[in-house]
């Protein structure tokens, strides 16, 4: 077996193993640090990919930003350990969630169903002329990429974001008075 | 093993010691200096001109009790300050600090004085940063103490801030140099202009390399913004509950950053190991002395000025230090396009 299937098996176990404790844990921030460790698994897929600047934007962005934000969240809610009330073996959960959760879930089933379905074609459809991964993964061309091919859902992406911002501070205003 | 092979892991453990003595020299040196500040003597004691002094604290620190506060989270208490140490130490595995070389001609083929030769080596500096906020964080969060809590969320907050005039200091050297590699930036740095002034990116980004320097000094948590550990306020932030070695790898860590610090600066700005005098192969002498400058300048501002107020910390970062660093961004994007370069 060659170091970089070693390192493959390595990085793919650090990542679904975490990703799988993450739902497991009954202490939120130790969820966001499990989520952190996948992140880095992530990374070092992206690495083996050929792919070293989506590797570290993985850690700048995702690692290093969204979840410092997710982990203020939880720390000033300071949403501790949830513990089972007196007498129940474990807590419930209200319907409406359970149910939303469900259908969720089906979603997401039948999204692995057509991906494994869709395994097998190739991932590129006839006509795009296909880049070494090097080429593909060099800052400039992802640059070139993002702000021609794909301006629209670029900027439509930064609305978004905008929106969101726009609200967050609309409800903590409102809170405040 | 070939001999190129042993040497790169020799150069591992060469950067990993290096790294741990110029923390312990820097310790030595911020109290000398303050002392020089203060008209005293300093450390004189233990060894000829006190020189052991580190090591004696070190041993000290070793030999003191792990203490860990009731309710403390355990295993999140220990994890912090061991992401802290590694995050310091990992960061300068992508900083160049030499010239390509044979060590006087010991080597068929020269090797490079740089642990990992990323192509990407600025935003793994800047990644790894942004991974250091969590020793930190997690610290304060673990301890179960409401002054080390505080100390956490101010330290996350400002570095949060000062990162964003970071990037955009790192990211104006990016546009100017059209290189992601810290090794073709110091290489597009050396000769000089007129035969007289050194081609550094200091003279071309003369705001960026303030800004850089500001940021570093913020994102270091070292005076005048050292509000994390503001003792007046939260007798000693993040690090309160910490007590033996898990206090000792705080303490290294936030030296370890400097140095790291002060070296992708004088990468970045000051033309890495290229000076004149010198010939290439003993550019690391540069390199080194330029690094020493940056540490100093570092000491000379923790004991000249006072510490901000954290209401202004803030308003700087925000309304002063990023507008400055994204206009310099653009001007900087322009000029290049103006000139065509």
């Amino acid at each position: 077996m060659g170091s970089e299937l070693l390192l493959f098996y390595a990085f793919a176990a650090l990542a679904v193993g975490a990703a799988l404790l993450v739902i497991g844990q009954r202490n939120p921030m130790h969820s966001v640090l499990l989520l952190i460790a996948s992140f880095a698994g992530l990374a070092g897929l992206y690495v083996l990919l050929d792919a070293p600047f989506a590797a570290v934007i993985q850690i700048i962005i995702y690692a290093g930003a969204i979840l410092v934000l997710f982990l203020f969240v939880v720390m000033l809610l300071n949403a501790g350990r949830k513990e089972a009330p007196e007498g129940l073996a474990r807590p419930t959960t209200p319907h409406g969630p359970r149910q939303a959760g469900a259908a969720l879930a089906f979603v997401l089933a039948l999204e692995l169903v057509w991906a494994l379905w869709r395994f097998g074609q190739p991932p590129v459809p006839a006509g795009v002329d296909r880049q070494p991964a090097a080429i593909v993964s060099s800052v400039r061309v992802i640059g070139r990429t993002l702000f021609t091919d794909y301006a629209f859902a670029f900027e439509v992406t930064s609305v978004l974001i905008l929106v969101a911002m726009v609200g967050a501070v609309v409800l903590a205003k409102r809170k405040v008075s | 093993m070939s001999l190129v092979l042993i040497a790169q892991l020799g150069l591992v453990v060469f950067v990993f010691t290096a790294l741990l003595l110029a923390a312990a020299a820097m310790v030595y040196a911020e109290r000398k200096v303050a002392a020089a500040f203060q008209q005293r003597l300093g450390p004189y004691l233990v060894g000829p001109r006190g020189l052991l002094q580190p090591f004696a604290d070190v041993a000290k620190l070793l030999l003191k009790e792990e203490l860990r506060p009731r309710g403390a989270d355990a295993f999140v208490f220990m994890l912090a300050p061991v992401i802290s140490a590694t995050a310091a130490f990992a960061a300068f595995a992508v900083v160049p600090f030499g010239a390509e070389t044979t060590l006087f001609g010991l080597l068929d083929e020269p090797i490079m004085l740089q642990v990992a030769d990323v192509n990407v080596a600025i935003l793994v500096v800047f990644a790894i940063a942004s991974m250091s906020v969590y020793g930190i964080v997690l610290a304060g969060w673990s301890s179960n103490s409401k002054y080390s809590l505080l100390g956490a969320l101010r330290s996350a907050s400002q570095m949060i801030s000062y990162e964003l005039s970071y990037g955009l200091a790192l990211a104006s050297v990016l546009v100017l140099a059209g290189s992601l590699s810290l090794r073709e930036i110091v290489d597009q740095q050396a000769g000089s202009w007129f035969h007289v002034v050194p081609r550094w990116f200091v003279f071309l980004q003369p705001l960026g390399f303030l800004i850089y320097m500001i940021a570093g000094v913020a994102e270091t948590n070292r005076a005048p913004f050292d509000f994390p550990e503001a003792e007046q306020e939260l007798v000693a932030g993040y690090h309160t509950e910490y007590s033996s070695m898990a206090f000792a790898m705080f303490f290294l860590a936030e030296y370890i950053n400097m140095v790291t610090v002060s070296a992708v600066a004088t990468d970045l700005f000051l033309g890495g190991w290229h000076g004149p005098l010198l010939p290439e192969s003993l550019g690391w002498i540069w390199f080194l002395l330029k690094v020493a400058v940056l540490l100093f300048v570092y000491i000379w501002l923790r004991w000249t000025l006072p510490r901000y107020r954290y209401d202004q910390l803030m308003r700087f970062g925000w309304k002063v230090l990023l507008p400055l660093a994204a206009l310099n961004l653009v001007v900087t994007a322009a000029g290049m396009v103006y000139f065509g370069l």
